[in-house]
């Protein structure tokens, strides 16, 4: 059985936005299956009473001083955006037709 | 002896005594890139007015008196994954392509303040996701040991630039182990240092938890005096370690290893090595023995599954830091007729603006972070995290450090696994345990491969914030070796 098959892979390249082609569709179907095989042997280790580590380093919330400093200029901020309008980022409609 | 063939301390030398200024020295480097540049691919830009701008303003500190590093004048290639606000950064990606950032990388504004002269920007597989630089947008770069080969990855361009002459430092960054691997096929120094020993501030995101900035050189004692121009503590990184930088410079200057406790990694060897590999390897641990280091065999069980784990974690990561590429801030944005929606936007400006692998990437690291999965992937390769950490306590309690092939085979052809993703993994087999666990790791040269003539790395591995070690044993094997071979190893290589 494929650890993962091309209907998943499709829905995946939906989630995170990428709009794949067939083709494209069908190669990553056939490595990831590949891939995934491989990787699930973390699945083998036995680490059930073992704590899950996110991180290297034993660090927690680090702040810094709550001060005033010189943040981006706007014209920075915008100096490469794709569209620029009215001094803002200006983007392709983010919601469905009107009513 | 030409400019180009100085070492970083010996330029910074000439130029500090006046014998040489920072320009001469910058245009010698910038001839020599338009020299081999053809041939290698190195660098993905150079901009010799912007580069001889930052000498002229080196040789003018020094002429008002101002006192200066050690590094001061001497050029450097910088990976193009750090912004600059002189150069463009793309991170190898169409989707970044002539990117101008609005703000210096944190590594970046210190090699400014260091008085290090920027040749440019450096080749690397996209994202810096790659062993190979194969997957950059923009081409492969070569390995001047042999141009039909990989210069390793992802950065590639740095350790084909250092090792080509065409600059005698370069930056690189290491996630699973993009800086030692490289530097193994090429023939030259590299090191992993600390995770937050180097800021990740302005360094463009793959893997958060492991992304580690550190230095390229053709010797031990410059990659320690690069090492501590850009290193130490830095606000704007969270996950910036606030203590000293460990004494790099003193450690390679010194290269004393009698009486050290050396550790071979038993799980790092035998099926899948190259017989060459192994042979420069059993070497060096001779090499070391006649040092007198004392040389154990320990055994790291969890290491074995380090390269699974590590195939969930990064692309995981990278799944999420890629949402920033987003078409509406910065970077490539296809499709915005005004028909479309942002959200069709984004999809189509991704899918044409990444490349295969990172795509491959971000789709494996959606599966393992979706639910359902979460916990027999993500979450069980994190317990395996912690295991392979405490592999790491227990043999530093028996060790000072420990060694192993930093990697399995020799530079593989341009080509031959650039479709074949699980074999290009493999790469990065001895290398990701010390990103797992975030401790420091260094390559140098131990020679060449009987069947192939190309070179072979030895990893030194220390614990977290015990960088100098890895100088230190690293000294030792250069200084033993190039009595052997009657200069560096480098100075075997083809002329180009």
């Amino acid at each position: 059985m494929s650890a993962i098959t091309r209907d998943e892979v499709a829905h995946l390249a939906r989630l995170a936005r990428l709009a794949l082609a067939d083709e494209e569709l069908d190669h990553f179907a056939a490595q990831l299956d590949v891939i995934i095989g491989a990787v699930a042997r973390v699945a083998e280790v036995a680490a059930d009473d073992i704590p899950p580590s996110s991180h290297a380093l034993p660090l927690t919330n680090v702040y810094r001083p709550d001060e005033v400093r010189p943040g981006l200029a706007p014209e920075a901020a915008l100096s490469g955006a794709p569209a620029v309008e009215d001094g803002r980022f200006r983007v392709p409609r983010i919601l469905g037709e009107e009513a | 002896m030409s400019l180009i063939h100085r070492s970083a301390a010996e330029l910074g030398a000439l130029i500090a005594s006046g014998e040489v200024s920072a320009v001469e020295v910058a245009q010698a480097h910038l001839d020599r890139i338009a020299a081999v540049e053809p041939q290698v691919n190195a660098f993905l830009h150079v901009d010799p007015e912007v580069t001889l701008e930052q000498a002229r303003a080196v040789d003018a500190r020094r002429a008002a008196g101002e006192e200066l590093g050690p590094l001061a004048g001497v050029p450097i290639a910088h990976k193009d994954v750090f912004t600059t606000v002189d150069m463009p950064t793309t991170a190898g990606s169409k989707i970044l392509e002539n990117w101008r950032p609005p703000y210096d990388a944190t590594v970046t504004r210190r090699l400014r303040e260091a008085g290090l002269v920027i040749l440019g920007k450096t080749n690397l597989d996209e994202f810096a996701m790659g062993s190979s630089t194969e997957n950059s947008a923009y081409g492969p770069t070569r390995n001047p040991w042999d141009l039909s080969r990989i210069p390793g990855g992802s950065s590639g361009g740095s350790s084909a630039a250092v090792a080509a002459y065409e600059a005698p430092l370069s930056t690189g960054t290491d996630t699973g182990g993009s800086i030692r691997q490289p530097a193994a096929v090429t023939g030259i120094v590299g090191m992993k240092p600390t995770y937050g020993g180097s800021s990740r501030y302005g360094l463009i995101a793959f893997a958060s938890s492991l992304d580690t900035p550190g230095p390229f050189a053709r010797n031990v004692l410059d990659a320690a005096l690069l090492h501590e121009a850009f290193s130490g503590h830095d606000a704007l990184d969270s996950t910036s370690v606030d203590a000293p930088v460990p004494a790099v410079v003193e450690a390679a200057r010194s290269g004393d290893v009698a009486g050290l406790r050396i550790g071979v990694v038993k799980e790092f060897g035998g099926d899948g090595y190259q017989p060459g590999v192994l042979a420069r390897f059993h070497e060096s641990v001779e090499v070391l023995e006649s040092l007198g280091a004392k040389v154990v065999e320990v055994s790291c069980p969890s290491f074995t599954t380090a390269l699974p784990a590590y195939y969930l974690i990064a692309p995981s990561e990278c799944s999420s830091n890629l949402a920033r590429f987003d078409a509406m801030r910065y970077g490539l944005r296809v499709g915005d007729d005004g028909t479309r929606s942002a959200e069709e936007v984004m999809a189509l400006t991704r899918a044409q603006g990444f490349g295969p692998e990172v795509k491959r990437r971000i789709i494996l690291g959606t599966y393992a972070l979706s639910s359902g999965y979460y916990d027999a992937y993500y979450g069980q390769a994190q317990k395996v995290r912690t295991l392979i950490a405490r592999d790491f306590e227990a043999a530093f309690q028996q060790v000072d450090v420990l060694i192993s092939p930093t990697t399995p085979t020799t530079a593989f052809p341009i080509g031959e696994r650039a479709d074949d993703p699980m074999a290009m993994y493999l790469a990065d087999l001895c290398t990701i345990p010390t990103n797992l666990a975030g401790n420091a790791a260094i390559s140098v040269p131990c020679g060449l491969a009987d069947e192939d003539g190309l070179p072979v790395g030895l990893q030194i591995m220390a614990p977290v914030l015990g960088d100098d070690r890895c100088y230190r044993v690293g000294a030792a094997v250069e200084r033993a070796f190039q009595d052997r071979w009657g200069g560096s190893l480098l100075s075997k290589a083809p002329e180009l």
